[in-house]
């Protein structure tokens, strides 16, 4: 097998998915976005590879590279519906919806001025988050109508287009932890609790990482979810509700697993090899042994097996 | 154990024998993220400010 790291920088991630798929005995070519020219529909310089595993740090480039990837017949890990869905909240939250899964609520609005009436329905605190993004950056909680009105304005002065769609969801009261559980194929391998005193408990904010059971509940649920945004390889982020037991907050797609190894114990990019060669063999579809059926059906390019 | 040298603060930082291409690293002396540019020579640089959209 011969396989395709597509990537920008080379992190302790790529490295260690790097050796357990060379351990597996596949060929990997790690390519360099920023070194990487794609001619559209032209397959012959990709024909060498029999599958792309996609970690591109941005979502916009890995999208658009997943995409043509798989216009050239290759399949991409993970597809670019996966990263498309996975790599917007609003996108996500959607997702989750449609297919019935326990989420936090979440109002959006596209003005200054709808978002704090969205605020205010909801009630305070909220957390304002942008659609775009990743590790913890520009979320806020917030307390206080003041505060709703400066980080408005704010957004609105200073943010992008993206800060356009404004994504208020309620706040969750979490046990000073989270959960953050990583899902290949349908199938949960490992998990952790992300403990912090602070209410961002992400791992790239000083979260710090436990081995969190799996539970059948929780394996359950993170099969539905990640078969709601098109399964593959996933890290799924939970909430414990004092309420409603677990809702799913958000899914990555372009997992990072470096502190969760040792507190779990598991080889998760042994799982992602396995995953990816599986894929390359026998299709996206089949390499689902969990849910082909679910996952199947939200693939569109990279079902097609 | 090879060496190259900080950008920001002219440290040696060590590199393992399978340092590779566009591997990541960050300076033990002054914290700067850098980027392995070259192999031969072994060249660090600053590496790629975050964008964005850049994530899990």
């Amino acid at each position: 097998m011969r396989i395709a790291l597509f990537c920008s920088l080379v992190r302790t991630e790529e490295k260690w998915l790097l050796e357990a798929l060379r351990r597996r005995g596949a060929e990997v070519e790690v390519l360099h976005d920023r070194s990487t020219v794609l001619e559209v529909g032209a397959a012959e310089s990709w024909r060498r590879f029999d599958a792309v595993l996609m970690r591109s740090l941005s979502h916009w480039q890995a999208f658009h590279a997943a995409r043509l990837l798989e216009d050239l017949g290759l399949p991409v890990i993970n597809p670019s519906t996966v990263i498309h869905t996975c790599s917007d909240k609003l996108l996500t939250t959607a997702a989750l919806v449609r297919a019935g899964i326990p989420t936090p609520r979440v109002k959006v609005a596209f003005s200054p001025e709808g978002a704090l009436q969205a605020i205010e329905e909801i009630g305070y605190p909220v957390v304002l988050k942008p659609v775009l993004g990743s590790w913890g950056r520009l979320l806020a909680r917030v307390n206080d109508r003041d505060a709703a009105e400066a980080l408005l304005e704010h957004k609105e002065t200073l943010g992008g287009f993206a800060h356009g769609v404004y994504y208020i969801q309620e706040y969750i009261p979490k046990p000073g932890r989270d959960i953050r559980a990583f899902v290949v194929g349908g199938e949960t391998v490992a998990a952790i609790y992300r403990t912090s005193a602070h209410w961002i408990t992400n791992t790239a904010r000083g979260g710090r990482a436990l081995n969190c059971p799996i539970t059948p509940e929780l394996a359950a649920l993170c099969a539905r979810a990640a078969a709601a945004v098109g399964g593959g390889v996933l890290a799924l982020d939970l909430f414990e509700d004092p309420r409603r037991g677990l809702l799913v907050n958000e899914i990555n797609h372009s997992m990072e697993f470096r502190n969760s190894v040792e507190p779990t114990g598991v080889d998760i990019p042994g799982a992602v090899a396995d995953f990816v060669l599986r894929v390359a063999r026998e299709g996206w579809a089949a390499a689902h042994r969990a849910l082909p059926q679910e996952v199947g059906r939200w693939n569109g390019s990279a079902s097609a097996s | 154990m090879s060496q190259a040298m900080c950008p920001e603060c002219a440290a040696g930082v060590p590199l393992r024998e399978d340092v590779m291409l566009h591997e990541f690293l960050t300076c033990p002396e002054c914290g700067t993220a850098l980027e392995v540019v070259s192999l031969s020579p072994l060249t660090l640089d600053r590496a790629p400010q975050v964008e964005e959209d850049w994530g899990e």
